[in-house]
């Protein structure tokens, strides 16, 4: 390629500019990184801080324990998140359904949305993990971690029918039409042309509620089982220091960043078919 | 080539992050004379003229009655009393603040002088935070159904197979996992009112509380819940309470003394005998 002199000063000039502004955004980085170190470090309280959230030798031995209870978290996590989908998009297509004889069915899903929206999470565990074996019915689970797994599927599914919902009313009835008049049943259109649109619509809030997700399991320790956020407390409560709370959230920091890259590749891939459309 | 402008700027901006980020540093406390002076009523406390004491919320009996630690009623409530006593602060001068577990040890300034709330005394904890003087020496015991597969053990040995469960933060827990070491993870809660639930759901078979607090609960709370036994003592060292104290706090050395006198003068042995049962009850398991 061949560039006439007044192309390659142009090109010259514009390097020399991109160099710079990388410089000025290096330095003004370095400076303030600095004075956010120098301010927290010569804070008087400083070495009590280090002491109490920094301490490694603590933090160090509570690892092994707080990662016995992250391994929970990803069971019960894996597990819900399936239960989830599953019953997200089945309640989701019961309040999409038409025609009047149908009604019971819509009220019904509307009914279990607005219930489990509304319950708080905590509550609906103390509910179901403790009330559930009180009945002291055969067949019913007693394992706390099952118990705390049926809860998180209640009430998420319940959000994510939301997102679901949201994705199927947001195909455009020129799409059913179209396939109803190829001659596809209702069935049949919903599986092969409105839903296939609709979940590629709302990946990105529903790796939303997936991150949510994870981060709630951790709230099933109040049944007792211990999971990694109760092993960082049982941990800090041996030695009044919080290194173990700081452990744990690393390790939760390091299982979301996986999610957020599959968010993102999914949001690019989207993006490139939508391109190539 | 960066222009002396360039730099000029990034010169403003750092004086800016620098000026914003330094805050002031809080004032420091007074430096305190040489030895505790102890002066009736007018010690360094957190509000002059008054004894602030920290407790957690809820609180339970045998300790504290009716989740009012103000009453005066409970053991440590009652203690609490003696040692504002002792102090030279009259009950209207002694106001109380409710703090949770993890707001009680965080290393910043605390919102009370001192904090009775079952606290074991351990040398671990100890590097956080200051205790006083111990009030009260404390043992663990195992709470069963009588119906349950716990009920009857008779030695620690049996206890190994039973699912078991205590609250989070105790030495209760630590008390499952050194001298009981079951097989299967012990289940921990948050309360000991979430413990009791599981226990009578039949979710746990047992659960470890203090001697007290397992008197308490089996006279008063659960039906048909029984004392299976007291845990021995966990490496030959008694497990004492003591108040919480700020690290390094002046008012630590007065507290003890305090602590000392009403343990000398028989004062703590007649508050135990009046709010909590007598150990020798309950059968030791080995």
């Amino acid at each position: 390629m061949i560039l006439s002199p007044l192309a390659r000063e142009r090109f010259a000039y514009r390097r020399s500019r991109a160099r710079r502004s990388t410089l000025v955004a290096l330095a003004s980085t370095v400076v303030f990184a600095g004075a956010v170190v120098v301010a927290v470090t010569s804070a008087p309280g400083w070495p009590r801080v280090q002491e109490t959230f920094l301490d490694v030798r603590i933090g160090w031995e509570s690892l092994p324990a707080i990662a016995a209870g992250l391994w929970l978290n990803v069971r019960v996590l894996v597990v819900a998140e399936l239960g989830v989908l599953v019953l997200g998009l089945l309640i989701a297509v019961l309040r999409t359904l038409r025609g009047p004889v149908f009604f019971p069915l819509r009220a019904l899903a509307t009914g279990y949305v607005d219930l489990f929206r509304g319950v708080p999470l905590l509550i609906a565990l103390y509910l179901i993990g403790f009330g559930l074996p009180a009945l002291r019915l055969q067949g019913v689970p007693n394992d706390t971690a099952v118990l705390g797994t049926i809860t998180l599927i209640l009430i998420y599914s319940a959000y994510v029918a939301e997102v679901f919902r949201a994705g199927i009313e947001s195909v455009h009835p020129s799409q059913r039409a179209a396939a109803r008049s190829l001659g596809l049943s209702y069935r049949q259109s919903m599986r092969l042309v409105i839903l296939p649109q609709a979940v590629r619509r709302v990946l990105p809030p529903l790796l939303n509620d997936f991150v949510a997700l994870q981060k709630d399991v951790g709230l099933i320790s109040v049944l007792g089982a211990v999971d990694a956020i109760r092993a960082a407390q049982i941990a800090s409560a041996r030695s009044f220091d919080f290194t173990p709370y700081v452990v744990a959230a690393l390790l939760f920091v390091l299982l979301a960043v996986p999610t957020g890259r599959i968010a993102d590749a999914v949001a690019a891939r989207a993006s490139r078919r939508q391109g190539l459309a | 080539m960066i222009s002396s402008f360039t730099v000029r700027r990034v010169l403003v901006a750092a004086a800016v992050v620098l000026s914003a980020a330094a805050c002031a540093p809080e004032p420091a406390a007074p430096p305190a004379g040489a030895g505790p002076s102890c002066e009736p009523g007018a010690l360094p406390t957190l509000t002059a003229g008054t004894l602030t004491f920290g407790t957690d919320q809820p609180v339970y009996p045998p300790w504290y009655l009716d989740d009012d630690p103000a009453s005066g009623k409970g053991f440590e409530s009652a203690v609490a009393y003696a040692i504002a006593d002792g102090l030279g602060y009259p009950r209207d001068k002694v106001t109380w603040v409710r703090v949770p577990f993890n707001a009680s040890i965080q290393p910043g300034p605390k919102s009370y002088d001192l904090n009775l709330t079952e606290f074991s005394i351990t040398p671990e904890r100890a590097q956080a935070v200051d205790f006083s003087a111990p009030y009260y020496d404390v043992k663990q015991a195992v709470v069963a159904l009588e119906t349950g597969p716990a009920a009857n053990a008779a030695s620690i040995a049996e206890l190994k197979t039973a699912k078991l469960g205590a609250q989070v933060g105790t030495t209760s827990y630590q008390a499952i996992i050194d001298q009981i070491a079951p097989a299967s993870e012990p289940a921990v809660f948050n309360t000991n009112d979430d413990a009791k639930l599981a226990l009578s759901n039949g979710q746990v078979d047992a659960i470890v509380v203090d001697l007290p607090t397992a008197f308490y609960i089996t006279s008063a709370e659960l039906e048909g819940a029984k004392i299976v036994g007291q845990l021995p003592l966990g490496g030959g060292t008694p497990e004492q309470f003591g108040a919480v104290l700020d690290k390094d706090s002046p008012l630590t050395a007065c507290v003890s003394t305090v602590i000392e006198k009403l343990r000398s003068d028989g004062t703590l042995a007649e508050l135990e005998r009046q709010w909590l049962a007598s150990a020798e009850t309950a059968p030791e398991l080995r």
